[in-house]
């Protein structure tokens, strides 16, 4: 996501499911949606049945979507910034975009300033002794209003679309073809595919997963297959988007609600330790417009901050005490992440962890240094409907847990919950779709509702508090609760303060009533910095009004026959189906073809198919840009200050590579990984070489598993009963490894077994000269529930992640295969 | 006096001399024939709508069950399948969602709280209040301990940094809502979710 947002503005897939049956090329890489989303894919199929579309697959293996795709191209694991890369200098030099789209709907004519460059491999600014840089140059040149200079010629020098050009022409189709492995005609031929789409009436969409995201890299792949798009004109547009495809049924709404280190709900963020003042927070969050009268929506921060606070402590937050902004918690690290909670943790510096449905042991990097750091906590508790690895990482489990039960000191709880079928409530899917859904049944034994375990624990604390004092209490004990049952807080009470409501009579400027106090807020336009107005989650206003909960609507009419829907549940935001729909009209407000049109001016508002993603009454003649999140109106090829490593994607080994150096810089040893990334120290002693491990390896989904927990499903288990690693033919028959075979592979962090099978779908590359194998290894399986018993899949990965979300680098790393 | 008679006895009754019509007629009626017509398996289930729990589809499913809602009966769920109706889905579900009634109904579900002491090797069963209170008791400890109020530099932080959470990614928007919240309240910041794996 972190790609996705410094682009185009919001870090979620830009269409959904049924939208992609409108597509006319469909791009997967960097997941494999036959076999991890399998009944999304059958709108891919639906595109290329019904809508004559051509489905893409580049993947280091044939995978269940290759098997159906229309062309395949085998690609080297993390290469995938050199191969996109490629294809946007090809588009640029072979004039195969998008002009007018990209003039009027990128900031590829915006001017950067004079000082900023890049020289082998270093954008400018690097510090090579913290491993960080010194962002200041990345931007573009300001007039004194604030607004950036341009030149709609694309002609100056060092305009974003001349410094784009230069940047991405050293990734000539012969050192794509060295870095990714890939053949040269199969580069050209997928290139052609993708440049056909340049034009108004077909679009692409791209579609990927975790296969993008686990790298080091991770962030910057997304944003270079962004650009890709925004190049083609293929953003808002029916059938097109970067539809990111999440992995789990919440992810999504887990993250629109804030539940990472430094977020608050709705993208909003935490304070860091040095932002003390209340007005300068806000002023560095109210983004101004970058260009004049950008619609840059981010400038009402303040409303949606204040109706949070308002939500959380009710009366308590007032203006006189800048809405209880001391209470929240500052930040003194960028992120305290798993990798670097896990970091802490080796070190004894954790007491107590709460695993709520989630099974780190089995799903965290480097699996011995998580059990190790596990063993460190004073206590653990786990809030899980199923028995996991991790609530009992302290039994010994023979060579698959090897453990010293009686050392470890750690205090276990492991409290039943209810399971989905068990509870009321809704889930956010990757469209951004928020779906209500209903209890069938009470949960086994005594297990109770998350909600219900959260109070209980919380309501404790509170009275502890009360009765003993202690440290800084003012914001748990003024936290609003006006929950009916306070012991167990009902979904529809919390949905319903998410959405929010207005506390005092709600104004518009004209000193029209639009809500009175006590009703439901209809829109998060109704939200006030005032203190009028609580909403926990300002993106999700609109998903339970006083019409009543929108989530639960169940009207699948599609009247345009375009696949929209918009009366099945609710879509956040403002039940927008397809993000950045102003972009499918030309910049006179007419669709760029009727075959993709989703909303057009009507001569006094927008109209469409779909809510339109801009302001309705903004005429054409105003010339808002529809990117209406960015400071800038439009798509951001130059990502300024907002990612880590560079405003560019530069091509970056894996920490684990298979070759001796970067081929983009073979003499910059600082350029060989990426060099915004954090790595502790005894990970980096932890990491393999090539000499040892020859092999590159990547970790994936089968479709008959979903990670950890439908090995204890019966079915699951006789559907894929065994762990097995996936082996190319010319590798078996080097080592001497027959199908069936048992083999172990090993890394530096340690070794699991399993049954090889022998495929012709991973073939070895060519790459700097080098053969390269890679061995393709599921995630599943473990020691526990029905399945045959095996040791877990992250025994062998790195701990080291994508250096904008650190997100761990489980799709390239290197290991070792011996025949037992 | 109630007397059951299979289709079976009731024809030997017959055969030995009886007169099974005043047989039927003082009360001895055959109950059905058990090949006559086996009742449809889903006939007076509670339909229920929900998505399923898996990937980020959201696949539209409907949960099949017994139970009619009184105080003495517990609903049981015994049929899971695709929702027709689900504009995405229509009506389809994969391998994972067609296997969703075992999850609910996994050997490994569990049942009630647990707690493994310190050092020891087995579970041991506890009460809801005194898990719920031993675990207070450890995060209000561990709070008092080690809360930051102010950093080295003087700044109001009110940080809370010893105790951590991940929350579950499949868990409901209301849940994850009030994770948010009361972990915030506390001064909660290592706090995460599987979006960052």
């Amino acid at each position: 996501m972190a790609g996705l947002a410094p682009t185009f503005g919001r870090g979620a897939m830009t269409n959904h499911w049924v939208d992609i049956r409108n597509a006319d090329l469909i791009l997967v890489m960097g997941g494999n949606a036959a076999e991890a989303h399998p009944v999304g894919f059958r709108w891919v199929m639906e595109a290329k049945e019904h809508n004559d579309a051509r489905l893409v697959v580049v993947d280091p293996r044939f995978n269940r979507t290759a098997a159906v795709a229309d062309y395949y191209a085998e690609i080297r694991t993390g290469t995938d910034i050199a191969f996109l890369g490629g294809l946007i200098s090809y588009l640029i030099e072979t004039d195969q975009i998008h002009h007018e789209y990209v003039r009027a709907y990128t900031d590829a004519s915006l001017i950067v300033r004079e000082e900023f460059g890049f020289e082998d491999g270093l954008f400018t600014g690097y510090d090579a002794e913290n491993g960080e840089y010194d962002k200041e140059t990345w931007q573009y040149e300001y007039s004194d209003e604030g607004h950036a200079l341009r030149d709609d010629t694309l002609q100056h020098p060092r305009c974003v679309f001349q410094l784009m050009r230069a940047h991405f022409s050293r990734y000539t189709l012969d050192v794509v073809s060295s870095v990714c492995g890939t053949p040269r005609d199969k580069i050209q031929h997928v290139w052609d595919m993708v440049a056909a789409t340049v034009v108004d009436d077909k679009t692409m969409t791209i579609l990927y997963a975790l296969g993008w995201t686990q790298h080091s890299i991770g962030s910057q792949i997304i944003r270079t297959a962004a650009m890709l798009q925004l190049l083609l004109g293929n953003m808002g547009m029916r059938g097109g988007g970067v539809n990111a495809l999440r992995g789990h049924s919440n992810i999504q709404g887990l993250t629109d609600l804030g539940l990472l280190s430094d977020l608050l709900p709705g993208y909003m963020t935490l304070p860091e330790a040095d932002e003390q003042d209340y007005e300068a927070y806000i002023l560095d969050r109210s983004r101004p417009d970058l260009l004049p009268g950008e619609v840059s929506y981010w400038r009402y921060y303040e409303r949606f901050h204040v109706s949070l606070m308002k939500a959380w402590f009710g009366d308590a937050a007032t203006e006189a005490n800048n809405w209880c902004y001391d209470w929240l918690p500052k930040l003194s690290e960028t992120l305290y992440d798993v990798i670097h909670t896990f970091e802490r943790m080796s070190h004894g510096e954790i007491t107590g962890y709460i695993c709520q449905g989630f099974n780190p042991l089995a799903a965290f990097p480097h699996k011995a240094k998580t059990s190790a750091a596990l063993s460190r906590l004073k206590y653990l508790v786990v809030i899980d409907p199923l028995r996991t690895e991790t609530a009992e990482f302290w039994k010994n489990h023979g060579e698959f847990n090897d453990v010293n039960t009686a050392e470890i000191d750690t205090e276990v709880f492991r409290l039943p919950t209810t399971c989905f079928a068990e509870e009321d409530g809704t889930i956010v899917n990757s469209s951004r779709w928020l779906q209500w859904f209903w209890a069938a049944a009470p949960p086994p034994g005594e297990a109770l509702p998350d909600t219900a375990i959260l109070a209980g624990i919380f309501l404790r604390i509170q009275q502890m508090y009360r009765n003993e004092g202690g440290a800084f209490s003012d914001a748990l004990l003024n936290l609003s609760w006006p929950y009916r049952y306070p012991a167990e807080p009902s979904p529809n009470e919390l949905a319903r303060e998410y959405n929010g409501w207005a506390l005092e009579d709600v104004y518009d400027e004209q000193r029209n009533l639009v809500c009175r106090a006590g009703e439901q807020v209809e829109d998060f336009g109704m939200l006030r910095a005032d203190g009028s107005t609580a909403s926990g989650c300002w993106i999700f206003a609109g998903c339970w009004t006083d019409e009543g909960n929108q989530m639960i609507r169940r009207d699948n009419s599609d009247p345009y026959g375009v696949g929209q829907t918009l009366g099945w549940a609710w879509s956040w935001p403002a039940n927008r189906r397809i993000l950045y729909n102003r972009a499918s009209a030309r910049p006179d407000g007419t669709p760029w073809s009727e075959r993709k049109a989703v909303v057009w001016w009507n001569g006094n508002r927008w109209v469409g198919n779909d809510v339109p993603d801009f302001p309705v009454e903004s005429a054409p003649t105003v010339a808002q840009g529809p990117f209406i999140m960015n400071q800038t109106g439009r798509g951001q090829f130059f990502a300024r200050d907002r990612m880590v490593e560079g405003p560019f994607p530069e091509h970056y080994e894996p920490f684990e590579t298979p070759i001796a150096n970067n081929p983009m810089h073979p003499s910059n040893p600082l350029a060989k990984n990426n060099p915004g990334a954090r790595v502790f120290e005894q990970d980096r002693a932890n990491f393999g070489s090539f000499e040892e491990f020859p092999y590159a390896a990547t970790t994936y989904r089968l479709t008959e598993h979903f990670h950890y927990w439908t090995m204890h499903n019966r079915l699951n288990a006789i559907a894929q009963p065994e762990k097995f690693v996936e082996i190319g033919e010319s590798l078996a028959n080097e080592l001497g490894i027959a199908k069936g075979d048992r083999v172990r592979v090993s890394s530096k962090r340690g070794y699991i077994e399993a049954v090889a099978v022998v495929t012709k779908r991973i073939r070895p590359l060519q790459v700097a000269g080098r053969t390269v194998h890679q061995i393709g290894i599921p995630l599943h399986w473990g020691y526990l529930g029905e399945t045959k018993r095996a040791h877990l899949t992250n025994t062998l990965t790195p701990s080291v992640g994508d250096a904008n979300t650190q997100t761990p680098e489980f799709k390239s790393f290197l290991v070792r295969v011996d025949k037992l | 006096m109630t007397l059951k008679v299979t289709r079976r006895q009731f024809f030997k009754l017959g055969a030995v001399g009886m007169a099974t019509s005043s047989m039927a007629m003082m009360g001895f009626a055959p109950e059905p024939a058990v090949a006559s017509i086996r009742h449809f398996k889903l006939t007076g289930a509670k339909i229920t709508r929900s998505n399923c729990t898996y990937c980020s589809v959201g696949c539209g499913v409907l949960l099949y069950s017994r139970g009619d809602g009184a105080i003495n009966s517990i609903d049981n769920i015994y049929h899971v399948e695709g929702d027709p109706d689900h504009p995405v889905s229509r009506g389809s579900l994969c391998p994972k969602g067609a296997g969703l009634l075992d999850y609910i109904q996994s050997e490994s579900r569990l049942k009630y709280p647990q707690v493994r002491e310190p050092g020891t090797h087995e579970w041991k069963r506890i009460s809801w209040d005194e898990a719920l209170t031993r675990i207070a008791r450890h995060m209000k400890d561990d709070r008092d301990a080690n809360f930051v109020d102010q950093d080295a530099e003087g700044n109001t932080i009110n940080q809370w940094t010893t105790t951590g959470m991940l929350a579950a990614s499949a868990s409901t928007n209301e849940t994850a809502y009030l994770s948010q919240k009361i972990a915030r309240s506390l001064g909660m910041v290592v706090l995460d979710n599987q979006a960052r794996v």
